[in-house]
């Protein structure tokens, strides 16, 4: 399986791991949330070698020892901006052209 | 059969006590009423003393801007002799971005006094980067337990990047799918770390935001002669409105109008694994508006701090699409490039501002950091990206998880004003359902069901006279 990511004791590593199983969560949760189990993941330096899939114990950056399933090695964040969003595209051009046109007004007082 | 959550949950009281080094216990006076002043004094430290903290701590002081853009789009659509003057709070320059530093400084001042090693909260918020920067600085371990993602892993980008930002300082991040067991966790936590309980809803943190008040009414008097009109402040948990209030009124701005504004989310149920990525807002919106205020102490505490009915004036909501054009319009008549969530106030400002006079000054008092992620561009891309249309048109069409809609004009922005007498009532109910059954309110319980509501006894004991007449009959 040379496509899982392996990483070695002293990686940085995510596991991941069930906190709470469907039948064990809190009473009166919307019927979509209630058949979930409530999971958990935590990012820390893996003690043993591991791949993804596998089951790992980490230590997080508190010191705390985590057992869970190695879920992402080196985890990264790719969060963006996006792409300009059409509908606010014509915001800034548009309000710009009112405030001159409302203080145009103003100096020839012909309003407030 | 006892399950790992029953058993964490049975003994959290005790677990809780150590936690936030402090007894509620003390400040109770009946099954109804508590000593609220008296809990709020509790920490010992007066509010000179809290501005030294936070000056130290590299939080406070933030600019007070005039608006006059946007004070001149106002009145580019008022009447005659209407549009009051605009001003902002940059909260987003203290240190970690956000007024929530404010409350971190001191929880973390605390802890660091009563000898913790490390502090834990739950948030997926700003509150979660407060105190993590100031756990840094303070060479305290730190813990976020934060709600990120919906049983498919995937987040909003505004709470993903709050979690990073948690990292970056630092901080261990446990990231957690959908649920109110998020509470259970951090308890669990708690009782294996020893740690202290920063929770945003202890009187130091409160009274943290007190300084903002202040600042605000300070600032006003120097910059106009008087403290602000109305004050407009986001609302979620009811810390920024209660916190806020306080120190405009210690500071003798007892006339400026108190308004809180929240983005208006009904038909989202908040524990709901599909809804949760269609909020298209990680705060300050009705989800938890409406609930901590009807009722504060539904928090990891046993007692609220952040009683937001006892000091607001109006609570008017906006729509999301309001909001969004709101940031947008900032960004290019200010040159203020701020967090969404925070200028749900800046939203609401500018109606009310057009039916204010002239002379008329509105304050927001915050905004937040942005950044990739935490920014409206990436919330409605990701908006689309769940199946919820996104488009221009008049805002009233606007449906929270189908629908945001981007108004084509100022003038069609227009906050909705929420009936308070509702709010008490519920809040009220609340209360008295918390007490044992069969208890009848006493004067003393009516005389702080007034003050925790900012209404006179008489009305109080109206509503609870309903109330128990209600709940007799349920």
């Amino acid at each position: 399986m040379s496509d899982v990511a392996r990483a070695a004791a002293g990686d940085w590593v995510e596991v991941e791991r069930v906190l709470l199983e469907p039948d064990q969560r809190a009473a009166n949760l919307p019927p979509e949330t209630a058949v979930t189990p409530l999971r958990m993941w935590v990012k820390g330096f893996l003690e043993a070698d591991a791949a993804v899939g596998e089951p790992a114990t980490v230590v997080t950056v508190t010191g705390r020892h985590v057992e869970g399933t190695v879920s992402a090695v080196n985890p990264g964040y790719f969060h963006t901006f996006g792409e300009p969003v059409p509908a606010l595209a014509t915001v800034g051009r548009d309000l710009r052209a009112r405030l001159a046109a409302f203080r145009g007004a103003r100096e020839r007082g012909e309003s407030r | 059969m006892t399950t790992r959550f029953d058993e964490i949950m049975a003994r959290r009281g005790e677990i809780m006590r150590r936690a936030l080094g402090m007894d509620y216990a003390e400040f109770e006076l009946s099954p109804v009423a508590f000593d609220y002043e008296r809990m709020m004094a509790s920490h010992g430290y007066t509010l000179d003393e809290i501005v030294a903290i936070q000056t130290a701590a590299g939080v406070g002081n933030t600019p007070l801007l005039e608006l006059r853009n946007m004070t001149d789009l106002v009145r580019s659509m008022s009447a005659t002799g209407k549009g009051a003057r605009i001003f902002v709070k940059d909260e987003a320059a203290n240190l970690a971005g956000a007024f929530k530093d404010r409350r971190a400084s001191i929880s973390i001042h605390v802890a660091c006094e009563k000898g913790y090693e490390g502090v834990i909260a739950a948030t997926s918020g700003n509150y979660g980067a407060a105190v993590a920067s100031q756990a840094a600085r303070n060479n305290l371990k730190c813990i976020i337990c934060q709600e990120t993602y919906d049983s498919h892993k995937v987040g909003q980008p505004e709470i993903v990047e709050k979690g990073r930002v948690c990292e970056a300082y630092g901080a261990e991040v446990v990231q957690m799918t959908v649920g109110p067991e998020l509470f259970f966790h951090m308890v669990e936590l708690l009782e294996q770390t020893g740690y202290f309980a920063a929770s945003l809803y202890s009187p130091h943190g409160v009274s943290g935001i007190e300084t903002l008040g202040r600042e605000v009414a300070r600032e006003m008097i120097d910059l106009t002669g008087a403290p602000p009109t109305a004050c407009v402040i986001t609302h979620a948990g009811g810390g920024n409105t209660t916190g806020t209030a306080r120190g405009l009124r210690r500071a003798g701005a007892e006339q400026t109008e108190i308004v809180s504004a929240s983005v208006d989310l009904s038909g989202l149920h908040m524990a709901s694994d599909r809804d949760f990525n269609r909020k298209s807002f990680t705060t300050g919106h009705t989800g938890f508006g409406v609930p901590f205020a009807t009722w504060p102490d539904r928090a990891d505490v046993p007692r609220n701090a952040a009683r937001p009915l006892r000091y607001i004036d109006r609570y008017l909501t906006v729509t999301q699409g309001e909001v969004f054009y709101v940031t947008e319009a900032l960004v290019k008549l200010e040159g203020l490039e701020r967090g969404p969530a925070g200028n749900t106030a800046m939203t609401a400002a500018l109606s009310l501002a057009r039916d204010l006079p002239r002379e008329a000054t509105v304050v927001v008092q915050e905004t937040e950091y942005t950044g990739a992620g935490k920014h409206h561009w990436a919330q409605l891309n990701f908006a689309r990206e769940m199946g919820v249309e996104v488009r221009r048109g008049d805002p009233r069409e606007n449906k929270p998880g189908e629908v945001i809609v981007i108004p084509e004009e100022p003038e069609q922005i227009a906050a909705v004003e929420v009936d308070l007498e509702r709010l008490r009532t519920s809040y009220i109910r609340n209360a008295l359902k918390a007490a044992p059954e069969g208890y009848e309110p006493t004067a003393e319980d009516i005389v702080f069901l007034a003050l925790d509501t900012n209404t006179d006894p008489a009305t109080a004991e109206r509503l609870a006279t309903e109330v128990s007449a209600g709940l007799k009959e349920a």
